[in-house]
């Protein structure tokens, strides 16, 4: 009993920087935007402890609605183009021989080890009028003029996909990985076409990857701010892209109810995933 | 059999790309028949199955169902149907769902499938069973659930690939007799497939001993009992003493005595023999018969080694000379009362105790062997 005691006591103290670390840098800054979010801008230090809630009646502006709804649909695009690349993707890669798909993994994961920031700037440099693409076009004689790919929405989606369907594809490996081939058997045995057999028996019970790599691809997307900074220019101005001008013009208070809005949309789809069936662990896997 | 086989395999051959799993394998199955694939894993009997299934495709040769080619047609268009060893059910659907899906893929009308599935309900005894998932069902109710979906179909041939391995002794031979049952209530063939030889006693109404891919013997459950053809089937059925050895006298009626380690034996063989051939010779120890007076044949003396009472039966250790001795079987009924030590006169009825080819076959290795 007592042992056990010390156990306890024991494993606490190992838990504690993880407590420590999470209450410093996800509760109090949590509260910290949420505070700031019902305070008005001052002049001096940028708040004052008037406390209102006008913020979030601003959020009714037209302007902002309309950021919100670009992002949203850039958001759902994105993770439909995840789904309909990244879910064959990761189902053809269980399938593969072991050291096939293990090249493929290394892969998949070694731009991770490379900072997102840079591997978007490789982007700039590729879509550039006179970078490699448009000069790789013009040389075959596809076309005749450079290409204005840079600085346009579809070349923010281009990013979008591109930095996000890793996420899309590992939890669907995963699970298709872990799918027990002999019900698929089962099915084409009973009479079933492998079409029927993939959408009656596969998708189904694979279906837990797929919604946690829509989570997993969905969340970041609304957050993405640099990505249509330096891949859509100024055109493109979505939530992130407008919290962090609000931050620039030095309005906190609004940026935090834009942030806590984006917060609780985020939330909404989390709490829509675990209604669904999804498991937390799920979306722990990668 | 004179009838027209319903199954027939012809040549079938099978090479994953690390040797050949299946050679050449012909094989006539006829209607009404509970037939087994018996042999040791990794003989190439879930292979075989496999390939009548058509969830492989064979290296070489052509599956017939009533004499239809079915070689190239996929698994979806074949009338038969398995029963999968790890059961394979469909862990996201119930157990109506389950057994509905292949009436439901072919388009069965939905009344006629719920009919149809608590008919096959019925016929594995669960019924009320509807909206369980497989998660909620012992081993035994998802072994019935899996037999219901694939019956359900009223296949021509039902392939059955060691549908009781997963299961306990106790409910293995319960359902070792449910299956017997159903096959005879459905009337439909069954292949069934397993490496526990008493379970193909038991079951069969023909057995077909497979070893590393090719066929060893075929037979009722009585012929290859009591009559092995080879070493091999003689070693895998039963328990045998296979006393390997030489023909050293050889009558033209069929007497023979075969020289094993230093200890002439006397045997009958139905075929021609010579001089000098290799023989085993296969004798259950049920056979024995041992006692103090040198009667019924008992001609050979031996020295009792070890008794062991087991349930009902005694098991003793024989030895006719330092090298050789023999396992005997006696009912509890007729105990002996033999000290360890005692000299008794051993001896056997030749009929009973069939002659195969000896082989290199390396007894340690194959599987019921004493």
């Amino acid at each position: 009993m007592k042992a056990n005691q010390q156990d306890r006591r024991f494993s606490l103290l190992l838990k504690l920087p993880m407590y420590l670390w999470t209450i410093m840098f996800v509760f109090v800054a949590l509260l910290y935007i949420i505070g700031l979010s019902f305070l008005s801008r001052g002049e001096r230090i940028g708040i004052t402890n008037e406390v209102t809630v006008s913020n979030y009646a601003r959020l009714a502006d037209p302007q902002y609605l309309q950021v919100m709804l670009n992002s949203l649909k850039l958001s759902v695009l994105t993770t439909l183009i995840c789904i309909v690349i990244g879910y064959p993707f990761g189902y053809l890669m269980a399938r593969l021989k072991p050291t096939v798909r293990s090249i493929i993994m290394l892969l998949l994961i070694v731009p991770f080890w490379t900072n997102s920031l840079i591997r978007i700037y490789g982007w700039r440099i590729l879509l550039m009028g006179n970078g490699p693409l448009n000069t790789f076009l013009l040389n075959l004689g596809i076309i005749s003029s450079p290409l204005k790919l840079l600085n346009t929405d579809g070349a923010v989606f281009l990013g979008m996909v591109y930095a996000l369907i890793p996420f899309m594809i590992l939890p669907t490996f995963t699970t298709v990985d872990k799918l027990d081939f002999s019900v698929v058997e089962a099915a084409r045995d009973l009479g079933a076409s492998p079409l029927r057999a993939f959408f009656t028996i596969t998708v189904p019970l694979t279906m837990a990857g797929l919604m946690a790599g829509c989570v997993l691809v969905f969340i970041p997307s609304m957050g993405l701010f640099f990505l249509s900074d330096l891949l859509g220019g100024s055109k493109s101005v979505l939530a992130g892209n407008l919290i962090q001008n609000l931050i620039k013009s030095r309005d906190l208070p609004m940026a935090s109810a834009l942030s806590v809005l984006l917060l609780a949309v985020t939330g909404g789809v989390i709490a829509l995933y675990r209604k669904a069936g999804g498991s937390a662990g799920e979306l722990g896997l990668f | 059999m004179s009838e027209e086989p319903i199954l027939r395999l012809e040549g079938l051959s099978k090479d994953y790309g690390q040797g050949m799993v299946l050679h050449s394998l012909d094989l006539d199955i006829y209607p009404g028949e509970f037939l087994t694939l018996l042999g040791p894993s990794g003989c190439g009997k879930t292979t075989t199955l496999r390939l009548i299934a058509g969830l492989e495709q064979p290296t070489s040769g052509r599956v017939f169902l009533e004499g239809v080619d079915m070689t190239d047609r996929p698994p979806e268009k074949r009338p038969v149907n398995t029963v999968f060893q790890s059961y394979a059910l469909f862990p996201h659907m119930n157990v109506f769902q389950n057994i509905a899906y292949g009436l439901k893929t072919a388009g069965v009308k939905k009344a006629e499938q719920k009919q149809r599935v608590e008919e096959a309900l019925a016929l594995v005894r669960l019924s009320g069973y509807e909206k369980r998932m497989p998660s909620q069902l012992s081993g035994g109710q998802r072994q019935r659930v899996a037999i219901a979906r694939a019956v359900v179909l009223k296949p021509k041939v039902l392939l059955l690939d060691e549908p009781l391995g997963a299961l306990d002794l106790k409910l293995r031979q319960e359902m070792q007799a449910e299956l017997k049952r159903l096959q005879q209530q459905l009337k439909i063939t069954f292949v069934y497939i397993t490496h526990d030889q008493e379970e193909a006693l038991n079951m069969s109404s023909r057995i077909i001993i497979i070893r590393e891919g090719r066929i060893e013997q075929i037979g009722t459950p009585e012929e290859v009992y009591e009559h092995p053809k080879t070493l091999f089937a003689a070693s895998f059925i039963g328990q045998s003493n296979l006393l390997r050895g030489t023909v050293s006298r050889y009558e033209e009626n069929g007497e023979l005595t075969l020289n094993v380690m230093g200890v002439s034996l006397p045997a009958l063989s139905d075929e021609p023999r010579q001089k000098g051939e290799r023989l085993a010779l296969c004798l259950r120890p049920q056979r024995v018969r041992y006692g103090s007076e040198p009667q019924h044949g008992m001609n050979l003396q031996g020295i009792i080694r070890e008794k062991t009472y087991s349930g009902g039966m005694q098991h003793t250790l024989i030895g006719l000379n330092d090298k050789l001795t023999l396992n005997a079987i006696t009912q509890a009924s007729e105990l002996d009362s033999f000290p360890l030590g005692s000299m008794v006169y051993v001896g056997w009825s030749k009929q009973h105790a069939p002659l195969v080819p000896d082989s290199e076959l390396n007894l340690d290795q194959a599987e019921g062997v004493l």
